[in-house]
């Protein structure tokens, strides 16, 4: 959550009265916010965190950062799955059996929202 | 010099460390504020490649170590209703509360979602307007916008079943705290760079100028932290103390004006207490009267917490940089990323989690524990397999 990841602006919309994007980080592609950089274009890069892009970034620096963080591993952390990642930090079971949740949405737990860990894997290693 | 080789630019690294190597001429004690920061530091050794001279200490930026335990079980009892939908950062899955985490709830039932941006949260609102949802709104100035913004979508848009459960903090009251204390040993720090992309660097220089320390905005990658080591201790040796921008790709010094809006439209500046660390005045924002209506705990009213803070946990202690994790006697035994006793131990920012994944297991000789091999990367005794693939 701390992490604030480089990337560039793919596509601009409006939604609800707000200014979103479609942004590229290194091939993982998110919905961020840009009520707080207005003025920023398609084609420009940004430093985002959790959703919402909070500074302009030169096209070099965010490129460096962006290898860094996938040699790193830190893209994973980002934008793999939470759960898997708690439970194999803990040592639980996961997936939770689904008998044991309340809703067909708990079992969601947010994941459609982002790429599969396999996925970010493999773009870590390209 | 060993690991050298492993940075982005390696002869760019050589020429920082040894311009930091030809000007210290004597001690120095510098913090790193942010988790990120120490992270970065732990992971390449740079504490290691240092001059001996040149000390590290690790400053209380996580966000995820600092929520106070009242508020982690407040999270609990509110995400264990059957009439909530609870949304968090997956940071906070395996935060531990009093007895059990976020994990265990939605193992036992719970609907814990966990979201990307807190705009997911209030999409989950819309979607579900027969239940409340509640978002766990923690974090530093770099997070605080993004939830203040979130609040105010929810008002205009008139979204009545989302709230937000507040624990925001701030870094310079932090600051503040840390030069009052007695045991304070710090003469540098290194400032949070994302922090400050939000914040600018305004208000530094006051806090600078009264304790006459030398405060260095930086940024998180390794070539950021020896630029912001080289310039902090630049200014030592030559008796400065002023507020230098060692990150200028991200931070202006005005930050960012309509983030700043936000934050003070949402949020008023409240007294916050801090995990292992106690209340440090003015530290931290609470909702103002304007949005009380979407703060879940005026919505819940969860009442007769009882906090129960494991004995040998000295999580506090690491936090305010009076001891290193390896110090402690439940480091690497008692105390594991699988088994954490505080939240430094299972947020991948603390400091104690970085240094039992990266293998910071050297002990001193009064601990009880069969000696440990020296340096980053050795394989050890007292510890399970390396967590880190």
């Amino acid at each position: 959550m701390c992490l604030a990841v480089p990337g560039r602006v793919l596509e601009i919309a409006e939604e609800n009265g707000t200014r979103m994007a479609t942004v590229d980080f290194g091939g993982v592609v998110k919905e961020v916010c840009l009520e707080y950089l207005p003025d920023l274009q398609v084609g420009e890069y940004a430093i985002v965190h959790v959703g919402f892009a909070l500074q302009r970034l030169d096209e070099e620096s965010a490129r460096q950062t962006l290898e860094l963080f996938n040699e790193l591993g830190m893209l994973q952390e980002e934008f793999g799955d939470p759960w898997e990642q708690a439970a194999q930090a803990g040592g639980a079971r996961w997936p939770f059996e689904e008998a044991a949740l309340t809703d067909e949405g708990a079992g969601d737990g947010g994941r459609s929202e982002g790429p599969a860990t396999g996925h970010v894997a493999q773009e870590a290693r390209q | 010099m060993k690991y050298i080789e492993e940075f982005q630019d390696p002869d760019l690294a050589r020429r920082l460390l040894d311009d930091i190597h030809a000007t210290v001429t004597r001690p120095w004690a510098l913090m790193e504020v942010c988790g990120g920061q120490t992270h970065t530091i732990i992971r390449h050794g740079i504490d290691q490649l240092l001059p001996e001279q040149v000390e590290l200490i690790h400053g209380p930026g996580c966000p995820v170590c600092v929520t106070p335990l009242e508020v982690i079980d407040k999270a609990l009892e509110i995400a264990s209703r059957p009439d909530v939908i609870f949304c968090s950062f997956g940071d906070m899955l395996r935060v531990p509360g009093t007895g059990r985490d976020l994990f265990q709830v939605r193992s036992e039932g719970g609907d814990v979602r966990v979201v990307y941006s807190p705009l997911d949260a209030l999409k989950v609102a819309r979607q579900n307007p027969g239940r409340e949802v509640v978002f766990f709104g923690i974090g530093f100035e770099t997070t605080a916008p993004p939830n203040a913004m979130t609040v105010y979508q929810a008002k205009r848009l008139g979204i009545p079943n989302f709230s937000l459960l507040v624990s925001h903090v701030r870094v310079p009251p932090a600051i503040e705290a840390i030069m009052r204390s007695p045991s304070c040993r710090v003469q540098g720090f290194l400032a949070a760079g994302h922090v400050c992309s939000v914040m600018g660097t305004g208000e530094y220089p006051e806090l600078a100028a009264r304790h006459r320390v030398p405060i260095v905005v930086t940024g998180f990658e390794p070539l950021d932290i020896l630029e912001g080591v080289r310039r902090a201790v630049r200014q030592l040796e030559r008796g400065e103390h002023t507020v230098d921008n060692a990150y200028a790709r991200a931070v202006r010094p005005e930050g960012n004006p309509a983030a700043l809006a936000m934050l003070e439209d949402v949020f008023e500046v409240t007294d916050r207490a801090w995990r292992g660390i106690g209340v440090i005045p003015d530290s931290g924002w609470r909702l103002s009267a304007r949005y009380r209506e979407f703060d879940a705990e005026h919505r819940f009213a969860v009442t007769g917490i009882t906090t129960r803070e494991p004995a040998e946990c000295r999580s506090g202690e690491v936090l305010q940089g009076l001891l290193k994790p390896h110090e402690c006697e439940a480091f690497g035994t008692t105390c594991t990323p699988r088994t954490p006793l505080g939240a430094t131990m299972v947020s991948s920012e603390g400091a104690c989690a970085a240094y039992y994944l990266y293998r910071r297991l050297e002990l001193t000789p009064a601990r009880t524990a069969p000696p440990a091999p020296a340096g980053p990367h050795a394989s050890t005794a007292p510890l399970e397999a390396s967590p880190v693939a």
